[in-house]
């Protein structure tokens, strides 16, 4: 029957931009299913992509994300095998497109990347039999989290159309927020990004029209459903575009003072790692609006949605 | 979907007569037996779980727990169409460890939606028993796998597909039989 599948037209997950309405429905439906598996008392496991061959290959530090991926694949029952930049023929010399070819020898079904080169990706999946997911290219996109955000959201208020949110502080150099902004706007939400001039790029309005820009949180703060507070990368220069910490927790940072202009359901989000004490206080990452270990725990049956989709885009199962 | 050439191996009358005699069987089984539970298989045996479970609370007087499992994960057979199965959550709000399962489903025929049912249930728990109560055996199995509680039994060629239609989802009752597409 038909309405029995779907057929996800993309082969690779390289962002959110090339998704319709449908497949960002479709991958957050599914992983409601994948919740049930991740939520069962005992054999967390199901047999789904036995015999599939998953590469994770990291050439940027990662914690959550890869191990997030790394339970999701588990949980699928994948062959996994993770290449790590640090050990591998990288350090040697070694081009992209070699290591890709070299991968491509060992035919894995699906490779999960990320690369500080926004488009490395793209590249690759010119090299490559293999579906590849972006798992964060620079400052570019970062698909899976967005998606778990939308996730947390839709369980959060039932729906992402006409909800409300704002999206805080270092704008210009998060992938995060990227990723957010085509999936929030494909799918209705109102979306307001706040920070300090330096690090909120108006340019970006021409890409997203519909999404408000503005530079005082306390002004937007009350008619929000949900504030996504991102990280201070400090690592990739956010120091340089702000006067001063000190003057930067004075008008963006979310503290308690700051979240009783905020409605009383409101949901906070951080894709972590939290810089406490800079952008957030523990008190409100802490507290009871905060969603933040919420989206850690609906990134697995998330990226777990997106690995079946992927590898198993043309294969039907019958009766 | 719903053809209303199709022919028709059961009406909606002849389709209530065979899941009431499923009905006595399972009661004549298991009557006695207070850890009873069903659990359907999606997407037709869980419409037709329940109504067992409707029914043997007339004849026993008690409630039967009814689960519904998605087997989509647990399949083992690719063909050439295009797209990936839907899957659905599996629900079991029960422990299953301990009990008498009785797994419905709308046809049997090659036995590896059974199969895939039966590892998917064990992944829930260790029940003491499960047993099969199938609407429709069509014959034709590739795997050694027999209902313990039938309706109908018939041989259909395997180019023929036996739909089960259910009011809950395709807004009629009966078993029709379709060239297989």
């Amino acid at each position: 029957m038909t309405s029995d599948r779907y057929v996800f037209p993309h082969r690779h997950l390289l962002g959110i931009e090339p998704l319709s309405q449908q497949d960002i429905t479709m991958l957050l439906d599914q992983a409601r299913a994948f919740e049930e598996v991740c939520e069962r008392p005992e054999i967390k496991i199901v047999p789904a992509l036995r015999k599939r061959l998953i590469v994770n290959l990291f050439f940027e530090n990662s914690t959550r994300t890869r191990n997030s991926f790394e339970i999701a694949e588990k949980r699928l029952s994948a062959e996994i095998i993770n290449f790590d930049a640090d050990t591998s023929s990288l350090s040697k010399g070694e081009t992209l497109v070699d290591t890709a070819m070299n991968l491509e020898a060992m035919h894995p079904d699906l490779i999960v990347m990320r690369h500080s080169a926004p488009g490395a990706h793209a590249l690759l999946s010119r090299h490559m039999k293999a579906s590849i997911v972006n798992a964060g290219d620079g400052a570019h996109e970062h698909p899976t989290q967005a998606l778990l955000d939308a996730y947390t959201l839709r369980k959060r208020f039932g729906k992402l159309d006409g909800i409300k949110i704002a999206i805080v502080g270092d704008i210009r150099h998060s992938r995060v927020v990227r990723s957010n902004l085509w999936l929030l706007t494909k799918m209705g939400a109102k979306v307001t990004l706040v920070g300090p001039p330096t690090l909120l790029p108006l340019e970006m309005k021409a890409t997203w029209p519909m999404v408000d820009f503005s530079y005082t949180l306390d002004d937007v703060l009350p008619e929000q459903d949900a504030i996504m507070m991102l990280r201070a990368q400090f690592e990739r220069g956010t120091g340089a575009f702000i006067p001063g910490q000190g003057e930067y927790i004075k008008h963006y940072q979310l503290n308690a003072a700051r979240m009783k202009r905020a409605r009383k359901d409101v949901a906070v989000m951080h894709p972590g790692p939290m810089n406490r004490g800079f952008e957030i206080t523990s008190e409100v990452a802490d507290g009871p609006n905060n969603v933040i270990l919420d989206q850690v725990t609906n990134g697995v049956p998330v990226r777990m949605s997106v690995l079946y989709l992927l590898c198993n885009p043309h294969g039907e199962q019958v009766p | 979907m719903s053809d209303s050439h199709a022919p028709c191996l059961l009406d909606a009358q002849q389709m209530e007569a065979f899941l009431q005699r499923l009905c006595r069987e399972i009661a004549a089984a298991f009557g006695n037996d207070k850890s009873l539970v069903l659990v359907g298989i999606r997407s037709r045996g869980l419409p037709l779980a329940e109504r067992l479970a409707n029914m043997l609370k007339a004849t026993l007087g008690k409630e039967i727990p009814v689960g519904v499992l998605d087997i989509t994960l647990y399949r083992d057979d690719l063909t050439e169409k295009a797209g990936s199965p839907i899957v659905r959550p599996t629900e079991i709000p029960f422990p299953l460890t301990g009990r008498t399962v009785v797994l419905v489903d709308d046809v049997v025929f090659t036995g590896r939606t059974v199969r895939a049912g039966m590892d998917a249930l064990l992944d829930h728990g260790r029940p003491r028993r499960v047993w099969l109560a199938a609407l429709v055996d069509r014959g034709g199995r590739e795997l050694p796998i027999q209902p313990d509680f039938v309706g109908l039994k018939l041989e259909i060629p395997g180019t023929q597909r036996v739909s089960v239609k259910v009011v809950e989802v395709d807004q009629v009752d009966g078993v029709f039989l379709e060239a297989r597409g």
